[in-house]
């Protein structure tokens, strides 16, 4: 026996999920779609992709030694940021951007604003944002994807999205062949686009994951995707209203990885289901509002930062109903 | 019959097959035994006896001071040696009596009721209350009070709560088993006592000999019927479980009694029947002593006063790893600092908890918002919230958060993954601040 034992106050059991777990788990479940990546694109992706974490972890390591904190790149978080980040960057690129795009992530957005948990906006979205913006041309220039691991010389090429803001549809579907086809190769990832958001069934393998650990629920997902997919349905055609494509939408640009993996950040999204859905919708519409209406071909990274400043807002307005109460708590609360 | 559960909940491990199969047997007689005066919750007990004074078994020794009271027995004949103040396992120094033990087991005389369901309501409170019966579920509260309810609030329902939603913990199961006669007797009584005619036993699915020990029971009694709950904690709460089989909720801050409810806990009618039948007080209960840590975990019929460290040893001690000692279950339970603290009508179970089974956390991280502990909270609170007004010391704004609608059942807790003391934070919001 224990001497003294020992005295704390209940409850003296706990689940074991922790937020290490969480988050390791998570970067787990990307690991299909970073393979694909790796596949498609070759060693310059996942160089691209290495340095990223590196530096993202590094920056969060050294930011914390040198405020005399305690370091916590333990916990997964710095690591996952580091791996959306390179996921979401375009093969070849310099070496320096995923630096600085992980510096921006880490020291800018998460550590300046008080560390995990304390962020406004998704760490890797905004890094990638401020790269977008500082380097237009570096992240837009893609590469075709080459099925033989060491091709180091691949072709540029244009995104699907691209294809379809520049020449329109019937333009995407010649380069793809048929209908048919376009899907396929979209499912497969077998596209121009960003490192690891090509491949939807190697998203979609890893978001199967985490819903069954139960470390996302389908709220965020789901209402994002089919508040895209019906606007795409509804809008998304020349001319005549109901006659788009919601399926080329929802498998081309980084609509899968951007709905399960970045929305769905804990921090920067709503804690209440309900407030969840609204947020979901919220990406869902800002996104297609940009595709169909924006100067860019790819509204995702945009819209889920914005609907990240509202979040704060939604879990404000929704409430859960106190048991036993007449009606919604809302309104009151400061 | 089974039902729909309430909204949140939790399912930790559920370690019942520590003891489950052990029968109640009797803790050996300990020598000295030390009876707090306050066993409840409500007015303490004024001591009416003297030292050096002979008690019998069954004699009153501490006498209530107020309605929310219960008066408290001797559980042994012998002679009182002390009076003063001794710690419970709250850790509070309280009043007690102690009375060394002459092991001759003589009785006070009691009043035998062979024809008891022909008393009247009157007549069987007189005896309940004269009983000191407390709810032995664990909250102690004053079992006469829930049977006498105010003109104005009429009962229609009396539910026995079977669910024992805690872990580890079978004293209830136990009895449901073994006495499932005398537990149906105790909620024919306390229906007669409160004129209801629809009566429930509420056991959750994870104890289906006992659901069918007590169906047995009922057989022939049509306005009994067992109810079959979902497995979840904190199932047996009151207000969930009013919930689950009747479909009521109970407003914040109202009482079960404002929906037409009484619960009772199954001890509670087994004690009920024994003092309505046998005229018995309440001076033994059953202790479920398990948890990793006990050698021998056995469900032990202890009189109250006896020292959890005699209990203990009566399970073959505590092994070399155990680094906590609960009074209660481990999720509402209290941490004992000392083993040498009396069982009293309150307390449910003793769980030895080794250093592998705690959690014991030196740190904790901030919130990340993931919405776990809002998914769980069983009263639609947002436990993150509190928890984050507590720590930055904004008690009044917690106030808006529904801070005194928590029961502090630990739900929210157990599921953060940052490890949050958030119950712990919402105590210190409560503390500082009035309702």
């Amino acid at each position: 026996m224990n001497d003294p034992l020992i005295v704390s106050v209940s409850p003296h059991i706990r689940s074991d999920v922790t937020t290490a777990r969480i988050m390791w788990s998570v970067s787990a479940s990307l690991f299909p779609a970073t393979l694909m990546g790796a596949y498609f694109f070759g060693p310059r992706a996942v160089i691209t992709v290495a340095l990223s974490i590196l530096s993202a972890v590094l920056c969060e390591h050294l930011y914390q030694k040198a405020l005399k904190r305690r370091s916590t790149v333990g916990d997964g978080s710095a690591f996952l940021t580091g791996l959306l980040l390179g996921l979401t960057l375009p093969p070849v690129v310099p070496f320096y951007v995923p630096v600085i795009g992980s510096f921006v992530a880490i020291i800018v957005t998460k550590q300046l604003f008080g560390g995990l948990g304390f962020n406004i906006f998704n760490p890797a979205l905004i890094g990638r944002a401020f790269l977008l913006v500082s380097f237009p041309k570096l992240m837009t220039s893609w590469r075709e994807p080459a099925s033989a691991f060491l091709l180091f010389d691949a072709r540029t090429t244009a995104t699907p999205l691209g294809i379809l803001k520049e020449q329109g549809y019937e333009k995407l579907v010649e380069v793809f062949g048929d209908r048919l086809t376009l899907y396929s190769e979209l499912l497969i990832g077998h596209r121009g686009g960003s490192i690891g958001e090509t491949s939807g069934i190697a998203l979609l393998i890893g978001a199967a994951f985490l819903l069954c650990r139960r470390y996302i629920t389908w709220h965020i997902p789901l209402s994002f995707l089919g508040t895209a997919a019906f606007m795409a349905w509804v809008f998304g055609g020349k001319g005549a209203l109901f006659s788009g494509d919601p399926l080329l939408h929802l498998l081309s640009g980084g609509m899968l990885i951007g709905a399960w993996f970045m929305a769905t950040d804990y921090v920067t999204s709503p804690s209440l289901k309900s407030g969840q859905i609204v947020f979901g919708c919220g990406c869902g519409f800002l996104t297609m509002l940009i595709r169909l209406k924006g100067g860019y071909p790819e509204g995702v990274m945009f819209a889920i930062l914005i609907m990240n400043a509202f979040a704060p807002l939604i879990d404000r307005k929704f409430h859960p109903r106190t048991f036993g109460a007449k009606k919604q708590k809302s309104g009151g609360v400061p | 019959m089974t039902v729909t559960s309430f909204k949140g909940g939790i399912h930790p491990p559920e370690k019942k097959e520590l003891s489950a199969h052990k029968p109640i047997t009797g803790a050996s007689p300990p020598a000295r035994l030390v009876i707090p005066l306050i066993q409840h919750i409500g007015a303490p007990c004024k001591p009416v006896v003297k030292v050096r004074e002979s008690v019998k078994k069954g004699d009153v020794i501490g006498a209530p001071t107020g309605f929310v009271s219960a008066p408290v027995h001797s559980s042994v004949s012998g002679t009182v040696v002390a009076i003063g103040e001794f710690p419970t396992a709250t850790g509070k120094l309280v009043p007690s009596v102690t009375v060394e033990n002459d092991f001759k087991e003589e009785w006070a005389i009691l009043s035998d009721n062979p024809d008891y369901m022909s008393l009247s309501p009157d007549e069987m409170r007189e005896k309940i209350r004269a009983a000191g019966i407390v709810g032995l579920g664990g909250a102690a509260f004053p079992s006469i009070v829930k049977l006498s309810p105010p003109k104005e609030k009429p009962i229609d329902t009396v539910i026995i709560n079977g669910a024992e939603c805690e872990p580890y913990l079978t004293a209830d199961y136990r009895l449901m088993l073994e006495r499932a006669v005398d537990v149906i007797s105790g909620l024919r009584i306390i229906m007669k006592v409160l004129g209801v005619e629809r009566g429930f036993v509420g056991i959750e699915d994870n104890k289906p000999r006992a659901i069918h020990a007590i169906a047995k029971a009922v057989e022939g009694l049509p306005s009994i019927r067992v109810c079959t709950l979902p497995t979840k904690y904190p199932q047996g709460a009151e207000k969930m479980l009013i919930k689950t089989i009747t479909g009521r909720e109970v407003p914040p801050r109202a009482l079960p009694m404002d929906v037409r409810v009484v619960v009772h806990n199954v001890g509670t009618a087994c004690a009920i029947f024994e003092a309505v039948r046998f005229g018995k007080p309440l001076i033994e209960r059953v202790v479920t002593v398990t948890g990793e840590g006990v050698r021998e975990p056995k469900n032990l019929l202890a009189k109250v006063g006896t020292l959890i460290s005699q209990l203990i040893a009566d399970c073959g001690g505590l092994r070399e790893d155990t680094a906590k000692v609960i009074a209660g279950g481990p999720m509402m339970g209290f941490a004992l600092p000392s083993l040498d603290v009396p069982v009293t009508k309150g307390t449910s179970g003793i769980v030895a908890m080794t250093a592998g089974s705690i959690a014991h956390a030196e740190s904790f991280e901030p919130c990340i918002r993931c919405g776990r502990c809002i998914d769980r909270c069983p009263m639609g609170l947002m436990p993150s919230m509190l928890s984050i007004y507590a720590e930055k010391g904004f008690y009044e704004g917690a106030k808006d958060y529904g801070l005194f609608d928590c029961f502090e059942c630990g739900c929210c807790t157990f599921a953060c993954p940052s490890k949050r003391p958030i119950v712990q934070l919402i105590r210190l919001a409560k503390s500082q601040v009035k309702p």
